[in-house]
């Protein structure tokens, strides 16, 4: 059983795939699936921002600033999910699963370098602007829409907590799209709100009893041999077939949730 | 001025903040992993039952019993402990960029951090 775990995990990864794998097909109940799965959100987000952070693009401050919001965010979606039935969380799961596949299948379009500035009201306290690497020295960027990227935040650290998933896809979208941040910094960024964000909801499963050694035990290290050997990396940067076909798991997965949820079995 | 001197520690605390996340996932993961060897070789032969939610007894919720229990050489409390300290890499993480603004001064940022660190240790303290 740990054998076939790892295996698993280390070529799907993702909190998106081990809540739904462990209840679907191992019968797990959904809050020690959620808890297991936001200790791997953690080892992967650490991970991956050993490498990132040496790289100066994430922007520690638009990070910091937003982290606000997540925890809070994350804090409130945990204690809700002690609140609500394990059947309600599987169907919201199910609709987040849909919905990213959704999203991922989607070409993204390239936000456009918007180089006016404008409003200036909020960000000049704050200092939220910055400059990243460039081919051809810093490239300085402004950030734009910031109670909108900050509702966004709440509503992604929300999820991180009731479902004990990154919430990577929301965050993106928030910096990417609204806030109108470079494309490799809202990556990089995102990534290590990520670790902060699924560190508060962690923290409220642990307290629970949510986070169980036995199940845990092998989620993670399978994440962290899967992430070592670099499958992590060919997954995020895939092949656009390898793209469809995960986006087909994960939708299977969501119907699958949202059915099994609806009918009480979850 | 302000600036320069800033960039230069920015790359600097960037270092240090990479290779103590690093150092945060190995050493826990060494952990647990010395912990499931343990577990599963008194262990392992017993089918767990992850159906029904139990939920975890006290011992394996709370900062303190999760340490008292892994001095204990119990398997399930080594796991745990490494868990914890997994957990608690972000929020060193944050601790630590709170230092970095308090060298740079940087007022807004110190605030901005802090609350983020008193909701992460709320949360791990068990307040949520």
């Amino acid at each position: 059983m740990t054998a076939g775990f790892l295996g698993a995990l280390t070529g799907l990864g993702g909190g998106v795939v081990i809540v739904p794998l462990l209840t679907l097909v191992f019968g797990v109940d959904i809050r020690y699936a959620i808890g297991a799965s936001l200790v791997s959100v953690i080892a992967t987000s650490c991970g991956a921002a050993a490498a990132y952070v040496k790289e100066g693009f994430s922007n520690i401050r638009l990070g910091m600033f937003l982290e606000m919001a997540t925890t809070f965010g994350a804090v409130f979606g945990a204690a809700l999910a002690a609140r609500i039935s394990t059947h309600s969380i599987a169907v919201i799961f199910g609709f987040v699963l849909v919905y990213s596949a959704f999203l991922s299948t989607r070409h993204r379009a390239s936000a456009a370098v918007t180089t006016e500035d404008t409003r200036h009201f909020l960000p000049d306290s704050l200092r939220l602007d910055a400059a990243y690497p460039g081919s051809a020295g810093p490239v300085s960027y402004h950030v734009h829409h910031i109670p909108t990227g900050f509702s966004l935040m709440f509503l992604a650290g929300g999820l991180s907590g009731l479902l004990g998933i990154g919430s990577g896809a929301v965050k993106v979208l928030a910096m990417d799209r609204a806030m109108q941040v470079p494309f490799k910094v809202s990556t990089t960024t995102s990534n290590f709100m990520i670790g902060v964000t699924a560190a508060a909801s962690a923290s409220v499963y642990l307290n629970r009893g949510y986070i169980d050694p036995g199940l845990s035990m092998p989620v993670m290290l399978g994440v962290v041999l899967g992430s070592l050997s670099g499958s992590w990396i060919l997954m995020a940067s895939g092949t656009r077939t390898l793209r469809i076909v995960f986006a087909v798991v994960i939708l299977i997965l969501g119907f699958e949730m949202i059915y099994n949820g609806i009918t009480g079995r979850l | 001025m302000r600036d320069r001197k800033s960039s230069i520690s920015d790359a600097e605390i960037d270092e240090i903040i990479g290779n103590l996340l690093r150092a945060g996932v190995i050493v826990s993961s060494l952990i647990v992993l010395v912990g499931g060897g343990l577990y599963l070789a008194r262990h392992g032969t017993e089918s767990p039952n992850y159906h029904i939610f139990w939920g975890e007894p006290s011992d394996l919720r709370k900062v303190l019993g999760i340490l008292k229990f892994a001095s204990s050489y119990s398997g399930r409390g080594i796991i745990q402990a490494g868990l914890l300290l997994l957990i608690a890499t972000p929020v060193m993480r944050v601790a630590f960029t709170v230092i970095s603004f308090t060298i740079q001064r940087d007022k807004v940022y110190i605030g901005v951090t802090l609350i983020v660190l008193a909701v992460l240790i709320f949360s791990l303290a068990g307040g949520g």
